[in-house]
């Protein structure tokens, strides 16, 4: 063995803890979300004779008697519980209904004693297409039903890719909603945070400490604490409308509750340390002297800001906000207590799918959508800024 | 030699690896899973704490807020962290045809004709019988709702409403309120035209309506005056009435009730012993304590017979309540329950 590869060897061993860290907390959780969103094995594997004869199938008349056949040797083969729930979770997705007509056909297929003749005898449903269009369309591996459903589309029978009906068109709205609200966050974020930072770094002492201190405490205390304060001092009979009507500005309480306003106040809230950290951390980096120095070459303090400290701390700001953006895009428990039925972020919506109703695939696209999203986002703010050369 | 070297250490560190990731180096306690909140407190002084004594081992209670997607991850990654779980009626009819409980040992628990006909499953226990009802603070409502139909009179009741995210009760009370009653219900909602009809009755009252999630949430809006009235469960009403003295009321009438169970998790660790707890907090005499704590009726038939007369009458299963209250359609929900909340996650999204 040559010393070089032994080198290398060496160094792996150095990084193992590292790489193992990456592929089982980042690569393999991203990969099996976004194979879930894709791979549709469920039905095409308890269904093998089924799979042979509906693709001849003219996809409009009611069964034949060899479809009906094939359906019913393979679910009389299947033995396997879960497999079998996976298949008629996957099928009811596609087409309600199908949770009670497998789970009758089923235990009909297992009376040994009066064997049922065909499936429609079981249940008249089996005499519809659209429960056999159903099994149909669920035959084939991979598929991009999901990734389509969650931007809205779908295929029409002819296997044409198109609109969801208004009825079930949501995510796109949402998406866009979840986007918005993220960047009202940021910018928030950044209003407060970046002056709150400058002041914080130019004093010193305990009144730095104090201000830091305001900063990282709620940063300790639970979110759901913060969000749950909010509560109480937003509603209508809460503390701040209470002391506007006490002191005479308002008569009739401000709507601050469930609606947008509530939720962009509290997630400013809750996110701007991760703002005023990055911003901060920047500032103090930079040498004191060198808004003296402006000031000393005729500068008046605006143009020192401008042209000094504004540009110098501009990595911190995007950095902040690219947190403060990230985070943000994630929110489930602030707008779900805080916000009205207008402003529910996507989260809400993949977590119905993973834990309501275990649909992995529809909660995997719409993470892939999400994670894809972020990603553009980023290759524009890397971009953006690459575009400064020489400034350091 | 160096080679050597490096292979002891990456053994070494497989060995380690392995290790940590195959055998559970101690047994897990007895891990039972509810609803968290008071009823959860009760259970936990009338049920989990007089197991552990009596059995001499540690029993470990949790939280969760329900979703069958929790319960199927937990099982098909192999060796569940819970043993017996408390689930609605959805979860265990989901969960059972797709294999993620444990069959009970229906002699272990007393026999099936002890229980009332909906608590008994093949997969679970019944625990509790509980209510979606109205609730009001009496104290600011003199004259209060009477039906889903005063529910939705803004004019005669003003104020806002608090109603559960979701489809499921919401569709169920709008077509109430719209005049179906309550035998043709499910036969109405189990057509296109009646789910249309439901959401058409929802865009009524829309603008009025706060949506809650969890279960506590209700109680606070109307503690607040945030609304005027709310759906909320019956349980969470007359315990905040017992522990806070409030005067909120409960209106049975139109209410909706299900049955909550215990199940057992597939392949669980401590399955046996689960199986044990189940019958131990099914046994009348500890089954008949928690109408005291919390209102829900009790599917022992002993147990419901012990219950004095006081507690009895806030219960859902109390012939004067339970006469015009409805029994949730599971089936309905469990073929419905993904295209609904689609088509309601749009509608509220409009």
């Amino acid at each position: 063995m040559s010393a070089g590869s032994s080198r290398t060897g060496r160094s792996l061993i150095l990084l193992a803890p590292l790489l193992i860290f990456l592929i089982g907390f980042f690569v393999w959780p991203l990969f099996s979300m976004m194979s879930q969103a894709v791979s549709d094995p469920a039905v095409l594997r308890l269904l093998p004779r089924s799979a042979q004869v509906l693709p001849d199938w003219d996809r409009k008349s009611p069964p034949t008697m060899p479809m009906q056949a094939a359906l019913m040797e393979d679910l009389k083969a299947v033995d396997d519980d879960q497999a079998l729930g996976d298949m008629v979770r996957r099928l009811n997705s596609a087409r309600s209904g199908f949770r009670t007509l497998m789970s009758k056909t089923t235990s009909a297929l297992n009376d040994v004693e009066n064997p049922p003749a065909d499936l429609v005898s079981i249940d008249k449903r089996w005499e519809r297409p659209e429960f056999w269009l159903a099994i149909a369309d669920a035959l084939s591996p991979l598929t991009d039903r999901n990734l389509l459903a969650a931007v809205d589309l779908g295929r029409n029978a002819a296997g044409d890719i198109e609109h969801l009906p208004a009825d079930q068109s949501v995510n796109r709205v949402i998406l866009v909603r979840t986007f918005w609200i993220a960047a009202l966050v940021t910018f928030f974020c950044a209003c407060i945070g970046f002056p709150y930072a400058i002041i914080a770094a130019s004093l010193d002492g305990w009144k730095r400490d104090l201000m830091l201190g305001a900063v990282l405490l709620p940063l300790w205390t639970s979110l759901l604490v913060r969000t749950a304060a909010w509560f109480i001092l937003l509603q209508e009979q809460g503390l701040i409308n209470d002391l506007l009507r006490a002191i005479g500005l308002i008569n009739a309480p401000l709507p601050l509750i469930f609606n947008r306003t509530g939720v962009i106040i509290a997630m400013t809230h809750v996110l701007l340390p991760f703002m005023v950290l990055p911003i901060y951390s920047v500032l103090i980096t930079i040498p004191k002297n060198l808004m003296p120095a402006a000031a000393s070459l005729g500068a008046p303090p605006w143009r020192a800001f401008l042209r000094v400290l504004l540009p110098l701390s501009l990595r911190g700001v995007a950095s902040g906000s690219l947190l403060v953006f990230i985070s943000a895009i994630g929110y489930y428990i602030t707008p779900a207590l805080i916000g009205g039925p207008g402003d529910q972020m996507i989260s809400s919506i993949i977590a119905f799918y993973a834990t309501g109703s275990a649909n992995w695939g529809m909660a995997g696209a719409l993470g892939v959508v999400l994670l894809v999203a972020t990603l553009l986002l980023y290759s524009v703010y890397a971009r953006l800024s690459s575009d400064e050369p020489g400034r350091r | 030699m160096k080679t050597k070297i490096q292979s002891g250490v990456l053994a070494a560190a497989a060995i380690l690896l392995s290790a940590s990731l195959a055998s559970p180096a101690f047994a897990r306690d007895l891990t039972v899973v509810s609803w968290g909140g008071n009823y959860q407190d009760a259970q936990r002084d009338i049920y989990f704490k007089p197991f552990a004594e009596k059995s001499g081992k540690p029993v470990l209670d949790e939280a969760w807020d329900g979703g069958i997607g929790v319960i199927q991850s937990k099982v098909k990654a192999g060796a569940p962290n819970w043993d017996a779980v408390q689930v609605e009626a959805e979860e265990l009819a989901l969960g059972c045809a797709d294999g993620l409980y444990e069959k009970i040992d229906w002699d272990k628990m007393g026999g099936k004709d002890k229980f009332l006909d909906s608590a008994v499953n093949d997969c679970g226990v019944g625990a509790i019988v509980w209510s979606t009802a109205i609730a009001y603070d009496g104290d600011k409502l003199k004259e209060g709702p009477a039906s889903w139909a005063d529910f939705w009179n803004v004019e005669k009741f003003p104020g806002k409403r608090a109603l559960r995210k979701g489809p499921k009760y919401t569709l169920e009370f709008a077509l109430l309120a719209d005049g179906v009653s309550k035998d043709e219900l499910y036969d109405v909602l189990g057509t296109d035209e009646g789910v249309e009809r439901a959401f058409k009755k929802l865009d009524e009252l829309k603008a009025n309506i706060v949506w809650w999630e969890s279960g506590a949430q209700p109680l606070q809006f109307l503690a607040s005056g945030e609304v005027a009235m709310t759906s909320a469960y019956n349980g969470c009403i007359t315990g905040i009435n017992r522990t806070e003295g409030k005067n909120f009321k409960v209106v049975f009438p139109g209410s909706i009730y299900a049955v909550d169970s215990w199940v057992v998790l597939k392949d669980a660790e401590n399955k046996d012993a689960a199986q044990d707890f189940i019958a131990f907090a099914s046994l009348p005499e500890h089954q008949a304590k928690l109408p005291e704590f919390v209102a829900y009726g009790l599917p022992n038939k002993d147990a419901a017979a012990k219950v004095p007369a006081e507690f009895a009458k806030d219960l859902p299963t109390d012939p004067a309540n339970m006469k015009d209250s409805i029994a949730l359609n599971v089936d309905f929900w469990i073929d419905n329950a993904e295209t609904l909340t689609q088509r309601f996650n749009a509608w509220l999204a409009q």
